[in-house]
């Protein structure tokens, strides 16, 4: 099997010819985030509409390679319907996911808590993507969505 | 006369490693170019024999390396048809040597309204220091924009050149694979009273390059894409201008005299290179200029010519239209750079299948993202050829790009 097929898990695959929750919100109620990955291009834009400490609906659009379009639109579906707080979680449990090389390269955390992060939390296909820390210069481009993700709940909390 | 290109490749060390149990296909040249034995010898002889700083001391060994690093000095000038050795500033990369420029020459000659004329496929490098000079002195910039054959659309150039300080276009475009033509644009620029800085940083190491010839004012390149080290680059600028151009940084080097009230400039073209030069870095690049004197500049672009046109025929001929081609089908105009994109699938995942196979192409905006944003796309994929390329590299590239195609088919 060639090295690349555990980092294109079929799932991610789907999810990049399929994208799920492609399209916009208006803007406002809604709030738009865009990424950028400067290193490649990638580029996703995020609609987030958060009410009463819900994200009641999130769309997105944007290009890029199937990782970065893959992770975001999972991150779509993970993500639509569940509570502020839990998605903060599941964003904070991605990233540790993907941080083994990540948390090296930002000077930050040494692991510790990776394990407490990453308990209790259902990645359900997400875990797809846990392939991609084996190839390094594609972590960035799993975890664009999700600092965008980050940014619009920042930005929603402070309306 | 074709290249002995097996010959050739047994100079590069690199190039006998394996990648993924893959012979190493290298098609990255336009992003950094690979060493041969010349050049790493050449330059652990120095360090091993006559290693000192430069123009300091009068000791054996640093008389030795000042007159290394000047001959350096004088091949490079020579390979680029500069008039004097005096006229090669050496810095860190053509990105610097542009920045020079901008800082220097630029905020000592333009006021806020001065235009600046640039082109659409310019290199980040010729790019921002540009946007820096706008934001920071309300310099304008006016942009040469692309025919649909990815050459310059020179239609309405003399209205874009009127009234403009300088024009700035690179000679050979590191996404596209244009060349374009300086001398015709130096004359209508200098018409126009604009002066010209050529980003000669992909043409210098493909073709035989004479800036006198160009008739331009200034040109930047680095060592790293002709077969030389990371480190240095050069700016060959008009000796008249150097003499009048502020200096750039400032400290050791580039002074004459010091005092508590003020300095006195060094003689050029040391006013511009203040602190210790790359002074291994520029033994190096005088290596790679012989190796590639040896095999000869006009010999070198035919190959290129040559092996371009056979990976245009083969991609159209086994792709046809799910792949797009960005930049000239005619090798007359274009060099060994050839950037392409399968229709749906993204330039990141075809090299990621690529490397597999031990093929190495660049995949990105590569430093060029207004270019990419007029091409609207994203990133393209760019397989780029050298003196140590052959068509078995072509073949290898297509066999790569069809296992790619059809792992990401839809
Ligand atoms: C056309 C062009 N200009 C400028 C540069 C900048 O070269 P360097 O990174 O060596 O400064 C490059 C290199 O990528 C280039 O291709």
């Amino acid at each position: 099997m060639a090295e690349y097929e555990d980092l294109y898990r079929e799932i991610i695959l789907d999810h990049y010819r399929a994208p799920r929750n492609r399209g916009e919100l208006p803007v406002p109620p809604a709030h738009k985030i865009e990424g950028f990955n400067p290193l490649c291009g990638d580029e996703v834009v995020l609609y987030l509409m958060v009410t009463d400490g819900v994200v009641t609906d999130v769309k997105i659009a944007g290009q890029g390679c199937s990782i970065s379009q893959a992770s975001t639109s999972m991150m779509s579906a993970a993500v639509k319907g569940k509570p502020v707080a839990e998605a903060r979680k599941l964003i904070r449990a991605f990233k540790a996911l993907m941080s083994i090389h990540e948390s090296k390269l930002d000077g930050v955390g040494d692991g510790s808590d990776l394990a407490a992060e990453l308990e209790n939390v259902r990645f359900g296909d997400l875990e797809a993507l846990q392939g991609v820390v084996k190839f390094p210069v594609r972590i960035k481009c799993a975890t664009l969505a999700w600092n965008t993700l980050a940014q619009g709940l920042d930005e929603a909390a402070a309306d | 006369m074709g290249l002995d290109v097996a010959r050739i490749r047994g100079d590069f060390p690199i190039l006998c490693r394996q990648v993924h149990g893959n012979r190493i296909v290298f098609l990255d040249s336009a992003a950094s170019a690979q060493k041969p034995v010349s050049v790493l010898d050449a330059m652990d002889r120095f360090q091993r024999s006559s290693y000192a700083n430069v123009h300091r001391g009068v000791y054996t060994i640093a008389e030795e390396a000042t007159a290394a690093f000047e001959a350096a000095r004088a091949a490079v000038a020579r390979f680029v048809g500069a008039g004097a050795s005096s006229e090669i500033v050496f810095t860190r990369n053509a990105t610097e040597a542009v920045n020079l420029v901008a800082y220097t020459w630029g905020r000592a000659n333009l006021a806020p309204g001065d235009a600046v004329v640039l082109t659409e496929m310019e290199h980040h490098a010729n790019v921002v220091p540009w946007l820096m000079l706008a934001e920071e002195r309300g310099v304008e910039l006016r942009w040469i924009p692309l025919t649909p054959d990815f050459r310059l659309d020179l239609t309405h150039a003399d209205d874009l050149l009127r009234g403009a300080k300088l024009l700035t276009v690179s000679a050979m475009s590191n996404v596209l694979g244009t060349i374009n033509e300086i001398g015709p644009l130096a004359r209508a620029a200098h018409a126009a009273g604009a002066l010209v800085l050529v980003d000669a940083c992909q043409y210098v190491p493909h073709s035989a390059t004479d800036v006198a010839e160009w008739g331009a004012d200034f040109a930047a390149f680095s060592a790293h894409k002709m077969l030389g080290p990371s480190g240095i680059g050069a700016l060959w600028a008009r000796a008249e201008l150097l003499e009048t151009m502020p200096p750039f940084l400032g400290g050791g080097e580039m002074i004459r005299d010091v005092t508590k009230a003020g300095f006195a400039t060094n003689d050029v073209p040391w006013k511009f290179e203040a602190g210790t030069p790359a002074i291994t870095e520029a033994i190096g690049w005088h290596a790679a200029i012989d190796y590639l004197e040896a095999i000869g500049m006009a010999d070198v672009r035919a190959h290129e010519v040559e092996l371009t046109g056979y990976a245009l025929d083969a991609l159209s001929d086994r792709f046809g239209e799910r792949l797009t081609i960005y930049g000239p089908c005619d090798t007359a105009v274009r060099g060994g750079t050839v950037s392409f994109l399968f229709d749906g699938i993204h330039a990141h995942d075809v090299s990621q299948v690529l490397d597999e196979d031990g093929v190495c192409v660049r995949a990105g905006h590569h430093c060029a993202k207004p270019l990419m944003r007029v091409l609207g796309v994203p990133a393209t994929s760019r397989a780029s050829f050298y003196v140590y390329n052959d068509e078995a590299d072509v073949d290898a590239l297509v066999v790569a790009l069809e296992k790619a195609e059809k792992f990401f088919a839809l």
